[in-house]
């Protein structure tokens, strides 16, 4: 594993008081515990709430995420780790009835800012499903289609480049170089994944964002993905949604756990794991709820 | 997190499988345990068929860390424990091995019960093996009970007797250099002494790692070689 970013220890800011955090009860978690904060923060998320209509899905999440870290996002189904997720890159915009309040920034620029062009966001910020959705195209084309419009390549010998780069950052070259002109779709889910993973990264994003990216796949496609979140960490700063503990054990170097909305904890992955801080993160790990 | 639960896991049976390796830790405990009053009686009482018991039942003690630490592994392997669950698990692997090296004490302090035994009844000696070990023997119990209720206040006191029987076991030390010193035909005869009291010493350090243990499990901090 890389060393994790360092991150410092500091009170969210949040709206409500924060409770001394060994006597919360369990139905009391408005503050979060743990580490938030990071002195080298690349994406900075202040009292973040994410309404739907007038249901409310994220209450008053402050984060950072540190460059060049994995942090993990875990939690029940419905507690709003997607939700947020999706709103690092304007996903929800997408949806009518979402709305986002708060303060959303990477590099010290505000994400919701109406000056911002949501296209270049997305190539800045990139994002990988948690089923492969590989364009009805071919392999070279999947790869080359972001750098094409983003306007990154400005000769055919650049644009092979970008798209050899990718796919060996993606751990897929050696499988696919013979065959990059078959279509993306034919191959295995877990090429598949990787395919997007490479159309993800050919644009040069800072950030990648990744939701549940092996729920689809088989155990060895899941290693194969893990080893390269691993690698891609080096380059790129990475948050990543998962329903499987293990996973985010293994590859994140933070953890942040998520509770009916609210982000309840946030700490260095191996603490999570072994001590966790709260009482709801200690009760969803070891399995008394979920 | 002062109240440890090992249980209201959504899986009811790793609730149970927890719940038995603790049993059968306290189980464990308790053989060792007797094992090492037996011995200590034995010896007081030069009674050598007591102390052929004790070596002969050792075998339990053996196979019951076999059973355990089976028992562990398997709970890793079916439910990758996280958190208290799996400090726990830690904690029992390495508790099944601290009391198994206080049932091999145990068997040693029998085997020098049996030559004791065999060569005279002077009772020189005999003193400073019953005073130590009863204080050995009420910490044993002291950490078996604190980790049956995960005390961590208890464990901590629990583990300032260690000082005290490392205190009594220098006095012993003096003591029967001073009986070999006098007669020097006791020699023989107190160095068997001098081992037994040797190997309820370091029973006292196993019980203090079992409950150093037992505050790892409920803490979560590791207080192992602290000043």
């Amino acid at each position: 594993m890389t060393q994790a970013a360092p991150v410092t220890k500091k009170k969210p800011v949040s709206k409500t008081t924060p409770k001394p955090m060994q006597n919360l009860e369990i139905t009391d978690h408005q503050a979060t515990v743990g580490k938030c904060f990071a002195d080298n923060a690349k994406m900075t998320m202040r009292n973040v709430n994410v309404f739907y209509d007038d249901k409310q899905a994220i209450h008053d999440v402050s984060i950072d995420i540190a460059k060049n870290e994995v942090i993990a996002m875990i939690g029940p189904s419905g507690c709003g780790k997607s939700t947020f997720l999706r709103s690092l890159n304007r996903m929800n915009d997408t949806v009518d009835i979402c709305r986002v309040e708060g303060q959303i920034c990477m590099d010290g620029e505000d994400l919701y800012s109406p000056k911002l062009d949501v296209v270049e966001l997305r190539a800045r910020v990139g994002m990988v499903f948690q089923k492969p959705n590989p364009f009805p195209k071919s392999i070279y084309e999947n790869v080359a289609y972001g750098p094409k419009i983003h306007g990154l390549a400005d000769t055919r010998v650049d644009l092979d480049e970008i798209v050899e780069n990718s796919l060996r950052k993606a751990s897929l070259w050696e499988e696919v170089k013979e065959r990059l002109h078959q279509a993306g779709t034919g191959l295995s889910g877990g090429q598949q994944q990787r395919l997007c993973i490479a159309r993800a990264i050919a644009v040069s994003p800072e950030v990648i964002l990744m939701d549940e990216p092996c729920s689809a796949l088989d155990p060895i496609a899941t290693a194969r993905i893990e080893e390269l979140i691993e690698e891609l960490s080096q380059n790129f700063t990475i948050a990543i949604v998962t329903h499987s503990m293990q996973q985010a054990a293994r590859v994140s170097h933070r953890t942040a756990y998520f509770h009916l909305g609210r982000l309840i904890e946030v700490n260095p992955t191996e603490q999570v794991f072994t001590m966790p801080e709260h009482q709801l993160t200690e009760a969803y790990i070891t399995g008394r709820f979920g | 997190m002062s109240k440890m639960s090992f249980e209201n896991h959504i899986m009811k049976q790793f609730d149970e499988e927890l719940e038995e390796v603790r049993t059968r830790l306290m189980e464990m405990g308790g053989k060792v345990e007797q094992q090492l009053q037996n011995a200590v009686l034995a010896v007081t009482e030069a009674d050598s068929a007591l102390a052929e018991l004790v070596i002969k039942e050792e075998k339990y003690v053996d196979e019951m860390e076999v059973d355990i630490d089976e028992a562990c592994i398997l709970i890793i392997a079916r439910r990758q424990p996280a958190a208290s669950d799996l400090r726990l698990v830690m904690m029992v692997t390495k508790a099944v091995n601290d009391l198994e090296r206080i049932g091999d004490e145990a068997k040693k302090i029998a085997n020098h019960a049996v030559m004791l035994a065999g060569e005279s009844t002077s009772s020189q000696g005999y003193t400073e093996v019953r005073h130590m070990g009863k204080s050995v023997i009420s910490m044993l119990n002291n950490a078996l009970d604190a980790f049956a209720r995960f005390d961590v206040e208890a464990a901590m006191r629990t583990i300032e007797e260690d000082k005290q029987i490392d205190l009594e076991y220098k006095t012993a030390l003096r003591e029967l250099a001073t009986y070999m010193m006098e007669d020097p035909r006791s020699i023989t005869r107190v160095i068997n002494i001098l081992w037994v009291v040797r190997s309820l010493e370091r029973i006292g350090d196993h019980a203090k790692n079992l409950c150093e243990q037992i505050v790892f499990v409920v803490k979560g901090k590791d207080i192992r070689h602290q000043k």
